[in-house]
């Protein structure tokens, strides 16, 4: 599904290139739960922003679902965004001026899907995620895991075939962490990809396919027994 | 995203911070409502000013002695040839000018007028029966002085309303004797009650046979004469005879002035043309301040909602979704502060001439529409920046915005 091939991101500071990825190539096969680990700085980030179309790579080709990504322009990276890809962030990224409602029907409105059909979609998704009673309460009403959920069911209501998620437990206590991370491995396996960036060993222990970075280069890349 | 869409989210925004909002609005609100209000006060006293002047009369001739030049420039006065206009003058224009409906002879001075032990300073006029036509100034009881009185400059006098009220009161004035400057006038007839045109009191006038006011006066020669002609389209005919006729009288030298209300009131009205573009375009500056308010406030929020915007983007929209959602906020925003100025603006330009009787005021559509257009253009103009920034924010760092 997705194949990054000689992956490099550099960032100038001052008169130097510094390289945030150095030739990085991974292929992600349809159906998989992967995490991907490593120490700050070590480039899981930009390796997120690239895999989730928000930023080009310096060199190199990133192919999705046989599409060549890294030439698209500006329109067509916010399309895929919109239709193939979801984000869970680790501080949810949620609207505060509105209800849990409008905030999953969000992507909605940029596919161009009438309001009607757009609650339609919505509602169902947020049963999905257990938050069908409180879908009328804004952000701020909800608790950190009720948010995060909120978060997944926006990032699932287009039915995108990738999710993206980072530190999705961060910011949560242990406990909502876990449904959280419940939610994802049964997502997964109803089919969607998912890909974790995690520094929590017990995240990573639930995946099936663990990354490890390291000064913008792939150290370890295991498949889980 | 269609416009609708787009449309709320902006209004959406707006009411998520009303006093902020209506604080931006009120900029564009004090701009169009000064724009409508101070044009519809320049629109008023154009209206006023044409209004006057048809009601002097249509198609009106002023011919006056001594030669003004429109073109301008220095002429030296050549003494002893510049001739008086004379009665005989006028009536030559009667008998031979046929383009021309009247030609009034007017002398003009000012007397005292006695009844009894009451007494007026006021303007005496000197004339003929025709001048009601000319001037639309009517007698309202008795009768106007006839061409018998011209032709024997009978000692006869007709009041303004207001002369006849200092000196009668109530009682009636018709057939009464009066003095004027130590000679006996028989009062024969009261002009209608007619008000102030043009800041002079048509009221406080006598009106006494061009002839007798050239005796009492002491003056063979005429203030002006008014002539006019049946239609418009003829005033430029009318002007070429009227020149032949009193050039032939005048030893071929042309000595005397014609002026046509026509060109008095394009001259008006190009001035006061002016005066309204003038006060339209100080109003508009201040329009142009409340555009900058847009502009401020809207900077503001680009930058508040920096975060708001790296989630649309990562969730799916186009650089030009968040341009038009921020490009119709700042539009909504003038545009509901246009209407509202607009609003307030006709609201008050109705008011004002009823407390304000001297300060008539007219409401043209065309500057409710410039106002509108201008304060949509000023929402775009200062609207297109802070959109364009916020629509040209790297999604990353937006995200990361604190």
């Amino acid at each position: 599904m997705i194949e990054l091939r000689d992956i490099s991101k550099n960032y100038r500071m001052g008169e130097m290139d510094i390289c945030a990825l150095c030739g990085v190539s991974v292929t992600v096969n349809a159906g998989e739960l992967i995490a991907i680990m490593g120490p700050s700085g070590s480039g899981k980030s930009t390796l997120m922003n690239l895999l989730g179309c928000l930023d080009r790579p310096t060199s190199g080709t990133y192919t999705f679902e046989g599409r060549e990504i890294s030439a698209m322009n500006d329109d067509d990276l916010a399309h895929v965004r919109n239709a193939k890809i979801g984000f869970v962030f680790q501080s949810f990224n949620l609207l505060p001026r509105f209800s849990a409602l409008k905030n999953v029907e969000m992507p909605l409105v940029y596919s161009g899907i009438p309001a009607k059909g757009r609650t339609e979609r919505a509602v169902p998704v947020l049963e999905k995620v257990g938050l069908k009673d409180r879908m009328f309460h804004k952000p701020t009403e909800l608790s950190g895991g009720q948010q995060q959920r909120v978060a997944i069911a926006r990032a699932l209501v287009n039915n995108p075939p990738l999710l993206l998620a980072d530190e999705p437990t961060g910011n949560l206590d242990s406990h909502s962490g876990e449904e959280i991370l419940n939610i994802l491995v049964n997502l997964n396996n109803q089919g969607v990809t998912i890909m974790i960036v995690t520094h929590d060993h017990d995240v990573a222990a639930r995946c099936k396919r663990i990354i490890n970075l390291k000064d913008g280069k792939i150290v370890g890349d295991q498949v889980a027994p | 995203m269609n416009f609708l869409e787009t449309f709320k989210v902006a209004l959406e925004a707006i009411l998520s911070n009303k006093m902020r909002s209506g604080l931006t609005m009120l900029g564009v609100i004090i701009g169009v409502l000064a724009v409508i209000l101070l044009v519809s006060i320049g629109e008023g006293a154009r209206v006023y000013i044409t209004k006057e002047l048809t009601g002097l009369g249509t198609n009106l001739l002023i011919i006056t002695p001594g030669k003004t030049t429109t073109s301008g420039g220095f002429h030296p006065p050549s003494a002893g040839t510049v001739r008086k206009l004379t009665y005989d003058d006028a009536q030559a224009l009667r008998r031979r000018a046929w383009m021309l409906t009247d030609a009034v002879p007017i002398v003009l001075g000012t007397g005292r007028i006695k009844f009894r032990n009451l007494g007026r300073d006021t303007m005496v006029i000197g004339t003929t029966p025709e001048f009601q036509r000319v001037r639309n100034l009517f007698v309202g009881t008795g009768s106007y002085v006839s061409q018998s009185d011209v032709d024997t400059k009978a000692k006869v006098v007709v009041l303004g309303t207001k002369v006849k009220e200092e000196l009668f009161g109530d009682q009636n004035a018709l057939g009464q004797v009066v003095m004027l400057s130590d000679a006996r006038y028989r009062v024969i007839g009261v002009m209608q009650k007619k008000g102030t045109s043009l800041g002079w009191d048509v009221d406080d006038v006598i009106f006494i046979p061009v002839t007798s006011g050239q005796d009492l006066f002491g003056t063979d020669s005429l203030f002006e004469i008014l002539a006019s002609t049946p239609r418009a389209e003829d005033v430029e005919r009318a002007i070429a005879q009227i020149k032949s006729i009193l050039v032939k009288r005048h030893a071929h030298k042309e000595d005397f002035s014609i002026q046509t209300q026509g060109a008095m009131l394009s001259t008006m009205d190009t001035i006061l043309g002016v005066l309204t573009a003038v006060l339209g375009g100080i109003a508009g500056i201040s329009l142009l301040v409340g555009g900058i308010g847009i502009m401020n406030i809207m900077l503001v929020s680009v930058r508040e909602r920096t975060r708001e915007i790296g989630i649309r983007k990562a969730i799916g929209a186009r650089n030009s979704d968040i341009m038009a959602q921020f490009l119709i906020e700042a539009i909504t925003l003038s545009g509901v502060g246009g209407v509202i100025g607009i609003l307030l603006g006709v609201g008050i330009a109705l008011i004002i001439p009823l407390f304000v009787t001297v300060l008539p005021t007219s409401v043209s559509a065309w500057s409710i529409v410039m106002a509108f257009s201008f304060s949509m253009a000023v929402g775009v103009f200062f609207g297109v920046y802070p959109a364009r920034k916020a629509s040209l924010q790297d999604p990353i760092t937006a995200l990361r915005y604190e």
